[in-house]
């Protein structure tokens, strides 16, 4: 493992990911990523009597598949870095509590997953440790009372606010000899241009955005047509736009190859859901669905993985403070 | 038939119109500004008071009978009517007074009613 530049890791141990899972929820059973998913609940509340219950079981339910499906036991995961959008994180600590795997909660909002994948893979390269896991989730419902109204108010979204995807991602790192494998990391710095709407998310973390994006090139020496694919987490349409042209006035066309989760979950026509889909489990569903598939079966080869995070919460916005964005990279390669 | 001639379809036009209208500076006040609807909400009800209070708002509600008295416009119109008389009825505490007791039928229909519905319906992801 050493230092390249200013905040990028290179992992020489190529930590893989060993097997991924994503459950979702009924909005994202009718998006056009549904067949990607290991499952799709149409029950908002799975069967639990709450919404907060709900997201539990959607963490909990992905990291068993993704067990299963990696073939490892939860003894054989030395550690579990699991974060959501909750207050102190409780859904991943009540989704994980019966596991025994040893536990981090990680803040770092819709960023979370891949700030997971960064500390994990650097805690596989280091040698020490056989297996970790790395999941994250976030749902719709439980978001907008953490964040914006309860739903019983029945307020009308405003048309750049976003859509939280319910649902959870998970992954499974180990040392294997079969990819993808995590081959950089570049941890993000927090960046705030001083946007306050809470509805307009995606405007907050594109800056953050970017300047992880020209870190990651400025520190490896690559450009964006090194990677077949750059994806960010969350900006959705409207932050998909501004990345682009904020990429330009720094000498880098990402346009060709670029996309957003956020944009690809949800189908711009038919669903309604604004300026596109958001939350922790926003990435961590479209990579464990739909990237990690489309990597093993080598449509994608190299691809730049970057989760954008809007690192407020109810009181910070009520007191009209700005929101502060935050955007961590991996890069992911066959 | 009597009830259908009774009618008097130019209010209810009128009260159509209004009310509707009313709905739309709302809906434009989300599309086009930054306030959140908890702050439409205020300010809705504050402008009623205030318009209310300045004897304003009555021309309206003669005019478009609920389409004036149901959206939250009504709520502080009503509120700011009440309080005067309450200052008419009991001097200066009426202020404090009269605004409530004027509303109270709708606050206790809401707090009651509200809880009816909790008991029978749970809430819903949103469809769009």
């Amino acid at each position: 493992m050493k230092k390249l530049g200013k905040q990028t890791l290179q992992l020489d141990n190529k930590p893989s990911i060993i097997n991924t899972a994503a459950i979702v929820g009924p909005k994202e059973l009718n998006g056009p990523l549904a067949k990607y998913f290991d499952k799709c609940v149409e029950d908002e509340f799975w069967g639990e009597a709450s919404w907060e219950k709900a997201e539990s079981k959607f963490i909990k339910e992905t990291v068993s598949t993704v067990l299963g499906k990696a073939n490892v036991s939860s003894s054989d995961i030395d550690y579990v870095f699991a974060g959501d959008l909750l207050n102190q994180c409780i859904s991943s600590s009540f989704g994980m509590r019966d596991t025994n795997i040893p536990f981090f909660g990680l803040f770092g909002a819709c960023s979370t997953f891949v700030e997971g994948l960064c500390l994990g893979s650097v805690f596989i390269d280091s040698g020490a440790c056989k297996n970790v896991l790395c999941a994250t989730s976030s749902h719709f419902c439980s978001a907008e009372k953490q964040f914006r109204f309860p739903l019983e108010l029945g307020n009308q979204r405003t048309p750049t606010s976003q859509w939280t995807v319910t649902g959870s991602g998970a992954a499974v790192l180990g040392k294997a000899d079969q990819g993808p494998y995590i081959t950089h990391i570049t941890p993000g710095k927090i960046v705030d241009l001083g946007i306050k709407d809470a509805n307009n998310m995606g405007a907050a973390m594109a800056p953050a955005a970017l300047s992880t994006l020209c870190t990651h090139f400025e520190d490896t020496g690559r450009s964006p047509d090194y990677y077949d694919a750059i994806i960010t987490g969350d900006l959705g349409h409207l932050g998909k736009d501004i990345l682009i042209d904020l990429a330009k006035t720094k000498g880098y066309d990402i346009a060709p190859n670029y996309n957003d989760c956020g944009v690809l979950i949800f189908d711009k026509k038919t669903q309604d859901t604004h300026s596109g889909g958001s939350g922790c489990a926003c990435i961590a569903t479209v990579f464990s669905g739909y990237l990690y598939k489309m990597m093993k079966e080598n449509n994608i080869k190299k691809l730049l993985l970057i989760a954008t995070g809007a690192l407020t919460n109810a009181t910070t916005s009520q007191q009209g403070e700005s929101i502060p964005g935050i955007a961590h990279a991996v890069a992911i390669e066959m | 038939m009597d009830y259908f001639q009774s009618i008097d379809w130019m209010t209810m036009l009128n009260c159509f119109i209004v009310g509707g209208l009313i709905c739309v500076i709302g809906q434009i006040l989300i599309d086009k500004t930054k306030l959140t609807p908890a702050r439409i909400l205020v300010v809705y009800v504050t402008l009623g008071a205030i318009l209310g209070g300045l004897g304003i708002y009555k021309y309206l509600i003669d005019f478009a009978g609920c389409g004036a008295t149901v959206p939250l416009t009504g709520f502080g119109a009503n509120l700011a009517k009440g309080a005067i008389e309450g200052v008419k009825e009991q001097g200066l505490l009426g202020a404090f007074i009269g605004g409530v007791k004027a509303s109270a039928g709708g606050i206790a229909a809401a707090v009651f009613f509200g809880y009816i519905a909790s008991l029978v319906a749970k809430p819903k992801i949103k469809k769009q």
